[in-house]
């Protein structure tokens, strides 16, 4: 056998776990939940019936699963604004300074690491109402009025973002301190020489030059938002996406729909949904980021 | 000028640091409150007055939080291992291997990082109960036993190994697995620690699919074991309040011990999918 062969059946050989792994694990089961949106599946009896788009039709007339939708949408929109602009300007005074940098990143990439699970109950407590939770008892110390916060349709969602921003920030400050070490001093050296002051280079140049990096953030942000579960399970009464559904993301809505009522077509539908709205984040993102931009 | 830049310096410390309280406040909030008693859980202090172990007693002697712990350990060590022994045998493959087929199966596993794990899910639960696998340790950690992101990454750093290094060893007689094991891999020890360390926090953290697979306590992992105690004993706080310190203080010390890799590891990519 000449060498060449042998080093392609070698390499077949070292993939062939691999190849069978993402055929079975990976793109079986993607092909599958697609065909599932398409029954009235119930789990238990043994028949899928197909009903075409039935189920993409009925879902849009669910309540809840509009509620869902509308919420998932207020995370993304709430939360991925707040996470990087103020992980933008929390790397820009971190680059400013020399010492003890790598402590404050430490800090603060700290929540990202630990169990969101335990981090939901902390946060839920710290909400809870007087004389329990922390916040109240701060705000009634300070003069002001105590907050239903999760209690509340109007203040839950805003609360559970609160948190979840709290989580992400590290993240993308570390992201974002990696590209503010990438540009180049003789840029700014220059600007400077030619008389810029602090507020324009940061506009013409360091946020310019940030650019792909914003746009990297926004979307991964985006997904980790669209993705929200752990934290409303936790954070909310009996993990119900609660009070009266005000908080209930996606996910949250697929779970309820395919491990407590059973109902794995319409559950399956609801995941293709929030597949083809990550697929098309996903590929704005390939399209901007390869569009060549000159300054 | 000089003047007006070490006031910004110092404006600049007393906002990071303002900044950093508030990061870790919930931590020591947390911290503190598992060392109080029922009593004075809802005082509005945060050095306990009497301070006490009694809860983190409770925790292991009247809870299922010992076994949970072994849960997750178990389960994150061995995906962990699985995922560095295939995720850098296929990144090596691909890198260093010319074969038909190379260029459309990196793209092929490239593209699964789009399917978000929430759309699998339900296909797992029906394959995981056809299987007969419900209730095993196997059913909770199949679907992590190989990482395309690893994958990806090793690609990348299988590369940078010279060509002329595994040649040699060729035509030393070497065995393909014999140069992957005693060539390659020592030479790309850093990319390892980083994928190590990111799928066993990864693991570790999981929550969605080990909550739909594991239907008796005694099976579950850490996070759905604090969901489940504290959903349980949702009126003793101080009890929630150690039961997440525990779940979290193992992840501290880990994140103590590596943390110029794991800061490495995101700034290299942006990970915990």
């Amino acid at each position: 056998m000449k060498l060449r062969q042998k080093k392609i059946l070698t390499a077949y050989a070292f993939l062939s776990v691999p190849l069978v792994f993402f055929v079975f694990v990976r793109f079986y089961p993607m092909i599958y939940s697609f065909w599932l949106s398409f029954t009235d599946w119930d789990l238990i009896s043994s028949e899928k019936n197909f009903v075409g788009i039935l189920n993409y039709v009925n879902i849009f007339k669910d309540e809840v699963f509009v509620r869902a939708l509308i919420n998932t949408l207020k995370y993304v929109a709430f939360g991925v604004p707040a996470v990087i602009i103020i992980s933008l300007y929390l790397s820009l005074v971190l680059n400013r300074i020399k010492k003890f940098q790598g402590f404050y990143r430490l800090l603060y990439v700290m929540p990202y690491i630990t169990p969101l699970v335990a981090v939901s109950w902390v946060w839920k407590w710290m909400y809870q109402q007087p004389p329990i939770g922390f916040l109240n008892n701060l705000l009634t110390m300070l003069g002001f009025d105590s907050q239903p916060f999760l209690m509340n349709t109007s203040q839950a969602l805003p609360s559970i973002v609160v948190t979840t921003v709290w989580v992400n920030l590290g993240y993308c400050v570390i992201i974002f301190l990696a590209g503010l070490q990438t540009i180049p001093q003789e840029y700014i050296e220059a600007a400077k020489i030619d008389g810029a002051n602090r507020k324009q280079i940061l506009w013409r140049i360091t946020i310019p030059l940030l650019n792909p990096i914003i746009v990297f953030l926004a979307v991964t942000q985006s997904i980790s938002f669209l993705r929200i579960f752990t934290q409303v399970y936790n954070m909310t009464d009996q993990g119900s996406g609660g009070p009266l559904n005000s908080t209930k993301p996606l996910v949250l809505y697929i779970y309820q729909k395919a491990f407590m009522s059973f109902d794995m077509g319409t559950a399956a539908t609801a995941t293709v949904i929030l597949f083809g709205i990550i697929m098309t984040i996903t590929l704005i993102q390939i399209l901007i980021l390869n569009r060549n931009i000159e300054y | 000028m000089a003047r007006r830049d070490r006031s910004m310096t110092v404006s600049a410390y007393i906002f990071l640091t303002i900044f950093a309280l508030l990061m870790v406040f919930p931590f020591i909030w947390m911290f503190s409150s598992s060392f109080k008693d029922a009593s004075e859980i809802y005082e509005f202090r945060l050095i306990p007055r009497y301070p006490t172990l009694y809860n983190y007693q409770y925790i292991f002697n009247y809870s299922l939080f010992p076994r949970w712990f072994l849960n997750s350990l178990l389960i994150a060590v061995i995906t962990t291992v699985s995922v560095l022994f295939f995720d850098s045998l296929i990144g090596y493959t691909l890198a260093k291997f010319d074969f038909p087929g190379r260029k459309i199966i990196f793209i092929l596993i490239l593209s699964t990082l789009m399917i978000p794990t929430e759309m699998l899910v339900i296909p797992w639960y029906i394959m995981v109960r056809n299987l007969h696998w419900m209730g095993t340790y196997w059913s909770i950690m199949f679907p992590g036993m190989i990482s395309a992101f690893g994958i990806f990454l090793m690609k990348q750093f299988m590369s940078t190994v010279p060509n002329d290094l595994i040649d040699a060893a060729r035509i030393d007689g070497m065995s393909e697995f014999g140069i992957f094991f005693k060539i390659i891999l020592p030479l790309v020890k850093p990319a390892l620690a980083t994928l190590a360390i990111f799928n066993f926090i990864g693991n570790w953290n999981a929550f969605l699919w080990p909550l739909i697979v594991t239907s008796s306590p005694k099976m579950y992992t850490l996070p759905v074991g604090v969901a489940y105690f504290s959903s349980e004993n949702s009126m003793s706080w101080e009890l929630i309040m150690t039961g997440a310190a525990v779940s979290t203080i193992p992840l501290i010390i880990f994140f103590l011990i590596f943390q110029k890799q794991i800061v490495k590891g995101i700034a290299m990519s942006g990970l915990k999918g």
